[in-house]
């Protein structure tokens, strides 16, 4: 009895699956849809991690708009110039080199810079501490918990052992991932040649702003005054804005700053250094 | 005579999303928009009809024949699965624009609790096979039904004044919930 139910168990299975596998193989050859053969070539090119910085739902999407001429070749952000010029070999166009962006962290109110007004012990993700204020007396400056870094799919991101996110410049190919992710929407994406930035978002007075955190930009203006081109640098909402396209790229601007909060430089070179003597890699 | 009350049976008064709460993963999943929703709902008709059309002979000739019905899970996941398989093969080729459209959708039919649930009630009611591919039908009607309301609802809530905590899908949860509550209504239609 045991051994019969086995064997008709095994065979009217094995019966079922090769008739159904037998359907599926027909169904494949006639049902077969005969695809661009190119798509398959420009796939291999495109670095399929589906970031989505191109603006397309995915890297299959971003080869079909290519090949139909909706989209350039330099339109994934994330694989830079060598595989545009792939993809425009492919393609048959030409291309004209392209100026990389890369994300900037807008502030640099750390753990040793910025005051706590209380203790969040809620889930370590930015949204959710966002909601409740996250524990720093600044309503506009880094949260801390790396939901940036978690989003990052390139690697191109670590938090240093001030609390803060640091954007790897090397790494980093302007997807705009983590400027979607930060609930305070403090980091920004800038040409790689723009170097002078006010690092604070607070756009209290310059008092209130001064008393949360060490680093905050307090809008006294000698910025404004240093600039070495007319209108580089504007007050605006209490706050200092750097525009990069007008404004010179050289240090003077930041000399006189009585907070420390504009620099010139890499981003990564500022706070970097920390990050590297901890090797601190893991968000907690 | 009683083709129409299995039907109507099916599709409103045991609604399956509503009633038994099976497939909430598409109800919540593609009911943003009223377009993805009927196509997703049409898919998942059709894969219903099918399925109902295709187990109710492999488990009264085959697993009854050779008395081994504990089979049917298995035999009815692979049949679903294949089903989903031609399905998608022939919505490729007929029209790219839906396959583009419903996405990952197509291929979680396959894992769809409600295309699984009604072939097992339909074992458990032991419907003749016209019944059955009325019940499958009326299945899929009922769940396209409930996926169009929930999507006309969805895309009036996106113009909603709603507090924050309560945004996406809490308050899609909260719809359902009230969407089952009056859909407990009908169950008065039957007796």
């Amino acid at each position: 009895m045991g051994a019969g139910i086995l064997i008709s168990s095994v065979v009217s299975m094995g019966g079922i699956g090769a008739v159904l596998a037998a359907f599926i193989a027909v169904a494949d050859k006639k049902l077969s849809v005969k695809e661009d053969p190119r798509i398959e070539k420009l796939m291999d090119i495109l670095p399929n991690t589906n970031c989505g910085g191109c603006g397309f739902a995915g890297c299959r999407s971003l080869a079909e708009a290519l090949l139909k001429g909706k989209a350039p070749p330099t339109s994934c952000v994330a694989a830079g110039d060598a595989t545009a010029r792939k993809l425009a070999s492919i393609l048959g166009v030409s291309v004209t080199a392209q100026k990389r962006n890369i994300a900037v962290v807008l502030c640099h109110g750390g753990t040793a810079e910025a005051r706590r007004t209380a203790e969040y012990r809620g889930a370590v993700d930015c949204t959710a501490a966002d909601l409740t204020g996250g524990g720093k007396a600044c309503t506009f400056g880094c949260l801390g918990y790396g939901e940036c870094v978690a989003a990052c799919d390139f690697g191109a991101m670590g938090m240093n052992d001030n609390g803060l996110p640091v954007v790897f410049h090397d790494k980093c190919v302007g997807c705009g991932a983590c400027v979607k992710a930060c609930p305070r929407n403090i980091i920004e994406l800038h040409s790689e040649d723009h170097k002078l930035f006010v690092y604070c978002r607070n756009k209290e007075k310059g008092a209130k702003a001064r008393k949360v955190c060490t680093v905050a930009c307090i809008a006294c203006g000698l910025c404004v005054k240093d600039c070495t081109v007319e209108g580089g640098i504007a007050l605006k909402d209490n706050l200092a804005v750097v525009d990069n396209e007008l404004a010179a790229q050289n240090d003077e601007a930041t000399k006189r700053c009585p907070t420390k909060c504009i620099h010139y430089g890499l981003e990564e070179n500022i706070t970097r250094g920390s990050y590297l003597a901890s090797k601190l890699k893991k968000i907690s | 005579m009683e083709l129409i009350v299995v039907f109507i049976s099916a599709s409103i008064i045991h609604n399956f999303v509503l009633t038994y709460f099976l497939g909430l993963c598409p109800f919540v999943g593609v009911s943003n928009k009223t377009e993805n929703a009927l196509n997703m709902g049409m898919a998942t008709t059709f894969v219903m009809t099918l399925t109902a059309a295709a187990t109710w002979p492999v488990y009264h000739y085959i697993l009854l024949r050779f008395n081994i019905p504990f089979l049917e899970y298995v035999s009815f996941i692979i049949i679903i699965a294949a089903l989903v398989q031609l399905v998608e093969m022939y919505v490729r080729k007929s029209s790219p624009t839906l396959y583009r459209a419903l996405g990952i959708y197509l291929p979680l039919i396959t894992t769809n609790c409600a295309v699984l649930g009604l072939a097992l009630f339909m074992v458990l009611r032991d419907y003749t096979y016209i019944k059955s591919i009325i019940f499958g039908f009326g299945t899929g009607v009922g769940f396209t039904i409930a996926l169009l309301m929930m999507s006309g609802i969805r895309e009036e809530l996106e113009f909603a004044d709603i507090p924050k905590h309560f945004q996406g899908i809490a308050i899609t949860m909260i719809v359902a919930g009230m969407m089952a509550l009056a859909f407990m209504g009908f169950a008065g239609l039957l007796h």
